[in-house]
């Protein structure tokens, strides 16, 4: 009876001084800053930042002296802010940013020129040929993007076809903007109550052949351009795009597009009174 | 543009044409390859074999077609044959005196436990069936271990008990009778070849599974490596054994024509979900069941310990994949 | 003796419909259509411009680079524009756009069929020939063919492989070529052998084609440097390390090339080509295209104008059958779809096959059963079930270490894999995946 508690307790002693000792030996002395901005980050360890983890950003952020290419886009400005106080060190104030998705290419705009049947996936289909709609800048739709978001931020539209982004959700780490083979998703500034304007459309091609195979294609015809009082817009490869640094969300552009390639988010219905002033605006052109 | 309607084609990469080959194809080739012996269990133990099968497969399926249906939502995959050969094989490994209910709670611990718990078909590590096995074996001792003596042909006759030739040589020795004592006892190596013996319904015959092993060859279903290395290692284990001492072991032909050791080179050790990949790897695998086989035989306390060996290697099959790779084309010699 | 490559291989239904048929002429077409990247490497720069006339055989783009290759006119006419244009896979390409007017020809070019078995020009003097006139490896790669006459620096050539084998199914442009031009193909291969100083060439030939080998074993009786080998059926021979292994028994190093291993592949539609280069100074305009399909009405072998629409080919075969579910550029194990039939033909075009829509659509697939299947058909011995799990989840290092790079992309894993998983279709993403990162890494 006596023999086993003995041993047990001895054993039991024997490992505790080694432990103790040995922690006292290896300890590793780390600025304990570093666990602290750790614990404001957003734990998401989404690698979003460029960094493995919320840690190591963590811990280069309070080593390195030049933070200013660091920033956390889940935690966003007011994480920021706060670590940056803690740390005793300035960073820049960026703008918060969402993903968006640049393609309107669903079932009802565009016409079925082939049938899909090899593995479920956008990089591969890319390789293979043009797409189920003919055009080669658009969405495949075989949802690539999903799988990587760590926040359930972004899901295909069963409707559509196409992945629409959650928002609330998005946290800008530009995982899906990595993913996607056609570059479609973009991260766009974007701003309390979510008010974006962008060109819905990545088709470089030439106006014609762009319409032919998408009702809703940039058609490059530079109407919007012309309508921008804020010279935000540029036109390459017969493709329009928004700078959304310059941007001031007047929405002027959006009536102009003759295709309907722009796109408003959660801007309030235009004021019924505004109309008829505007209308006969876009008429005379 | 044309105003007709444009053809619609499909498009994909290649390869665009695929051979006949698919998992039901390889589920029922196996199916077929037990005719033979299912034929010969009929013929031994009469209406018994049949029952015990019957029930096994029906058991396998459904329980395999409730958890597919609301315990995984999945997709359905009753039909493609691998539950049904589940259940031929665990039938194959009871004896057939076994009492039915038993055989529903095998089948229910071979399929549930054994199969959909690792995700179903091609995930499980271990041989479904031989789990079940080992389960009821555990568990019932008794009953998994009385072994109707054969009818040969006489379908109405009441089962009685004995003792399979591995069991009874097991006893004799522990008795410490020589083998010279008990072989006089023991069935003719020619009734063992072709049927007549007692134990589990699989087992009778070893000629029928022979000729089972050689269509799967023919079909492509196996490949030489597993069975060969498996009996080659028996062999050549108990033909040392034999060879020091011919009083205290058995013959080398005893051992792999005695028991489950051609069902299980054949049937049980080569299911694919749970059998090495490559060549090389079968090779050292069955390598790994004859020695364990026989170490369990000759100096365990069980007369028969191939379903052990089976899913011991099992076990050992991810490191076996992992370690032997095919040489890539080019590479350095 | 009968040789083969040792390790992994399939045997799928040969189903060579149109191996009976000779080859016709197509009528020249309307228009045709040239894109300017239709060989591997750096495209070709269009030297024409809207409303010039040009002959047949006229120089229209010149190659941009090493690794480029010269594009000719393959009708007489008026060019009509340079644009963009949808060509086979679905993707806009720089397509050079001519109008036929006549068969006017340019008067360098030699048109008769006189077989002429002298070599007058040195081996340099060939290599521009085959430069110039815009040879590339009509076995399916395109690979500028005047790359693969230079032997580089301290390598040296030691045989001549031609690749006669033809392992794709359904294709018999290359079979009905030996049958019809054996005569010229020899000649080919002696100029090769010259051009690049080789002192043997073996012809290689798979067994399904008894009356190729008989026809050039008689023929190679009076050239004794070249030797007929019939090959075992198995597909993928006619790659071109599996043939090197079957032929000589040598192995192409992991990363290396066939002259790594002393060997150089061509073709004999690119032996043909280089014949009618050098001898009669034509350019490559034209080429055997194999129109087939089990329910095609006319099994055809055409040869046929580069740049033709392939709606021409299949309706001089009778037209696209009722319930053609998908068309194919290539053979069905490693040819590309093509969406659109307005698509032109390219140098690498070696057939046209229809599937019945019954065939063309890919059982769903189970799970993995492991049963091994697929690395014990892997001819460059990868495990293809492995990669497809390592591409899913993307881990290049480990698909690195597990040689993704090493596929040849024949398809053999997909095709016996009993749970119709698409393994080439994963193994191709991890390639990409592969590629990618050691980009970003640079």
């Amino acid at each position: 009876m006596f023999f086993p508690v003995i041993i047990l307790s001895s054993i039991g002693l024997g490992a505790a001084i080694i432990l103790f000792f040995v922690s006292k030996k290896f300890k590793v002395i780390e600025n304990p800053l570093i666990d602290e901005v750790e614990e404001m980050l957003p734990a998401a360890n989404c690698g979003g930042c460029g960094y493995p983890g919320c840690r190591k950003f963590a811990q280069v952020f309070v080593e390195s002296d030049d933070v200013e290419n660091l920033y956390c886009p889940v935690g966003g400005g007011d994480v920021m802010k706060q670590i940056a106080e803690l740390a005793g060190k300035i960073v820049a104030v960026q703008a918060q940013k969402v993903a968006v998705v640049r393609c309107n290419g669903s079932c009802e705009h565009t016409n079925k020129q082939a049938s899909y049947d090899g593995a479920v996936s956008c990089r591969l289909a890319d390789s293979t040929f043009a797409g189920e709609s003919g055009c080669s800048f658009g969405c495949f739709g075989y949802g690539d993007c999903v799988p990587v978001c760590d926040f359930d931020a972004i899901y295909i539209d069963e409707q559509t076809g196409l992945p629409v982004v959650s928002t609330e959700n998005c946290t800008a780490c530009g995982k899906c903007v990595d993913i996607c083979p056609r570059d479609i998703i973009e991260l766009r500034k974007t701003n309390k109550k979510d008010l974006k304007i962008f060109v819905s459309c990545v088709n470089k091609d030439k106006g014609a052949l762009a319409r032919k195979v998408c009702e809703v294609a940039c058609i490059g015809c530079g109407k919007c351009v012309k309508a921008c009082p804020h010279d935000a817009i540029t036109m390459v490869d017969n493709l329009a795009y928004i700078i959304d640094d310059k941007c001031k969300l007047c929405r002027k552009c959006v009536l102009e597009c003759p295709t309907h390639a722009i796109h408003e988010t959660n801007f309030p219905p235009r004021k019924i009174k505004e109309e008829p002033v505007k209308k006969p605006e876009v008429a005379e052109k | 543009m044309n105003t007709s309607v444009k053809k619609i084609f499909t498009v994909s990469p290649s390869p665009h044409i695929h051979s006949e080959g698919s998992i039901s194809a390889i589920m029922y080739g196996v199916l077929i390859a037990l005719i033979p012996a299912f034929a010969m269990s009929l013929y031994v133990f009469g209406l018994g074999a049949l029952v015990v099968t019957a029930t096994a497969v029906v058991s396998c399926m459904l329980f395999e077609w409730l958890i597919q249906r609301f315990l995984i939502q999945g997709k359905l995959t009753v039909f493609d044959g691998s539950a049904a050969l589940t259940g031929v094989l665990l039938a194959f490994n009871v004896p057939s005196s076994l009492p039915l209910w038993m055989i529903v709670v095998g089948s229910f611990v071979a399929i549930g436990i054994g199969k959909m718990s690792f995700g179903g078909l091609g995930q499980n590590p271990f041989n479904p069936a031989l789990v079940g096995r080992v389960f009821l074996l555990m568990s019932f001792p008794v009953q998994m271990t009385q072994w109707p003596q054969p009818l040969n042909g006489d379908f109405f006759a009441d089962a009685v008990s004995g003792a399979t030739p591995l069991a009874f040589v097991k006893e004799g020795l522990s008795k410490g009778d020589s083998i010279s004592d008990i072989v006089p006892q023991l069935p003719h190596m020619f009734q063992m070849l072709t049927g007549g013996i007692g134990g589990s319904l699989g087992e009778v015959s070893a000629l029928a599974l022979i000729i089972g092993g050689l269509y799967m060859l023919y079909k492509k279903i196996i490949t030489w490596h597993i069975p060969v290395s498996i009996l080659l290692t028996m062999f050549l284990f108990t033909g040392v054994l034999n060879l020091v001492d011919s009083q205290e072991y058995m013959s080398p032909f005893f051992h792999i024509f005695a028991g489950g050791a051609m069902l299980g080179a054949i049937f049980m050790a080569t299911d694919m979900a749970t059998s090495p990949m490559s060549p090389v790897g079968m090779l050292i695998y069955g390598v790994g069941i004859g020695v364990i086989t026989i170490a369990i035989r000759v100096f365990g306390s069980y007369p028969e310990g191939i379903s052990f060996a089976i899913l011991i290697m099992n076990a050992t099959v991810p490191i076996i994949n992992k370690n032997v790779r095919p040489r890539v084309f080019g590479a350095k010699k | 003796m009968v040789y083969t490559f040792p390790k992994g291989g399939i045997h799928p239904p040969d189903t060579k419909l149109a191996a009976a048929e000779s080859i016709t002429t197509l009528a020249v077409p309307d228009m045709v259509y040239m894109p300017v990247s239709q060989h591997l490497g750096v495209p070709a720069k269009p030297i024409v411009a809207r409303g010039d006339e040009v002959k047949v055989g006229a120089k229209i783009a010149e190659a941009s680079g090493f690794v480029s290759a010269f594009i000719h006119a393959p009708v007489s006419g008026t060019v009509q524009k340079i644009d963009k244009m949808m060509c086979a896979s679905g993707f806009y390409q720089d397509v050079i756009v001519i109008k036929t007017n006549g068969d006017v020809w340019e008067e360098t070019i030699n048109r008769t069929d006189e077989v002429i078995s002298d070599i007058s020009l040195s081996a340099e003097e060939i290599r521009t020939k085959v430069l110039e006139n815009g040879i590339v490896g009509m076995g399916g790669a395109t690979f500028p063919s005047h790359v693969k006459f230079i032997v580089p620096d301290g390598k040296k050539a030691e045989e001549l492989i031609i690749n006669g084998v033809e392992c794709e199914p359904y294709l018999s442009s290359d079979h009905r070529l030996m049958l019809e031009k054996a005569e010229e193909i020899f000649v080919g291969i002696e100029i090769i052998k010259k051009a690049i100083g080789v002192p043997v060439a073996y012809v290689g030939i798979e067994k399904n084609k008894p009356d190729a080998i008989e026809l050039f074993s008689t023929i190679a009786e009076k050239h004794p440097t070249i030797t007929v080998i019939p090959l075992e059926v198995k597909y993928p021979q006619g790659g071109e390390k599996q043939l090197i292994k079957a032929v000589t028994g040598k192995e192409v190093p992991i990363g290396g090339l066939p002259i790594d291993a002393g060997s150089i592949v061509h073709n004999v539609g690119t032996v043909f080509a280089v014949y009618e280069a050098v001898q009669k100074n034509k350019p490559l305009i034209e080429r055997v295209i194999t129109v087939t399909g089990k329910q095609v009405l006319q099994q055809s072998n055409f040869l046929v104008r580069i740049g033709t629409p392939v709606q021409q080919l299949i309706d001089a075969a009778g037209g696209v059958p009722e319930d053609t579910g998908k068309v194919i550029a290539g053979g069905p194990m490693m040819g590309k779809t093509i969406t659109s039939l307005n698509a032109p033909v390219t140098k690498g075009t070696s057939g046209i096959l229809m599937m019945p829509s019954t065939e063309s659509k890919r059982e769903e697939m189970a799970n993995c059963i492991r049963c091994g299947k697929c690395i014990s058909v892997c001819c460059v011995g990868v495990e293809p079930y492995l990669l497809m799990s390592l591409a899913e989840h993307e881990m290049v290092d480990e698909l690195q270490e597990h040689a993704v790079m090493q596929c040849i992309e024949c398809g053999s894993c997909s095709f016996s894999c009993p749970a119709h998983r698409p393994l080439l279709d994963y193994i191709r993403l991890g390639k990409n995946i592969v590629r990618e990162h050691t980009k970003k890494k640079k």
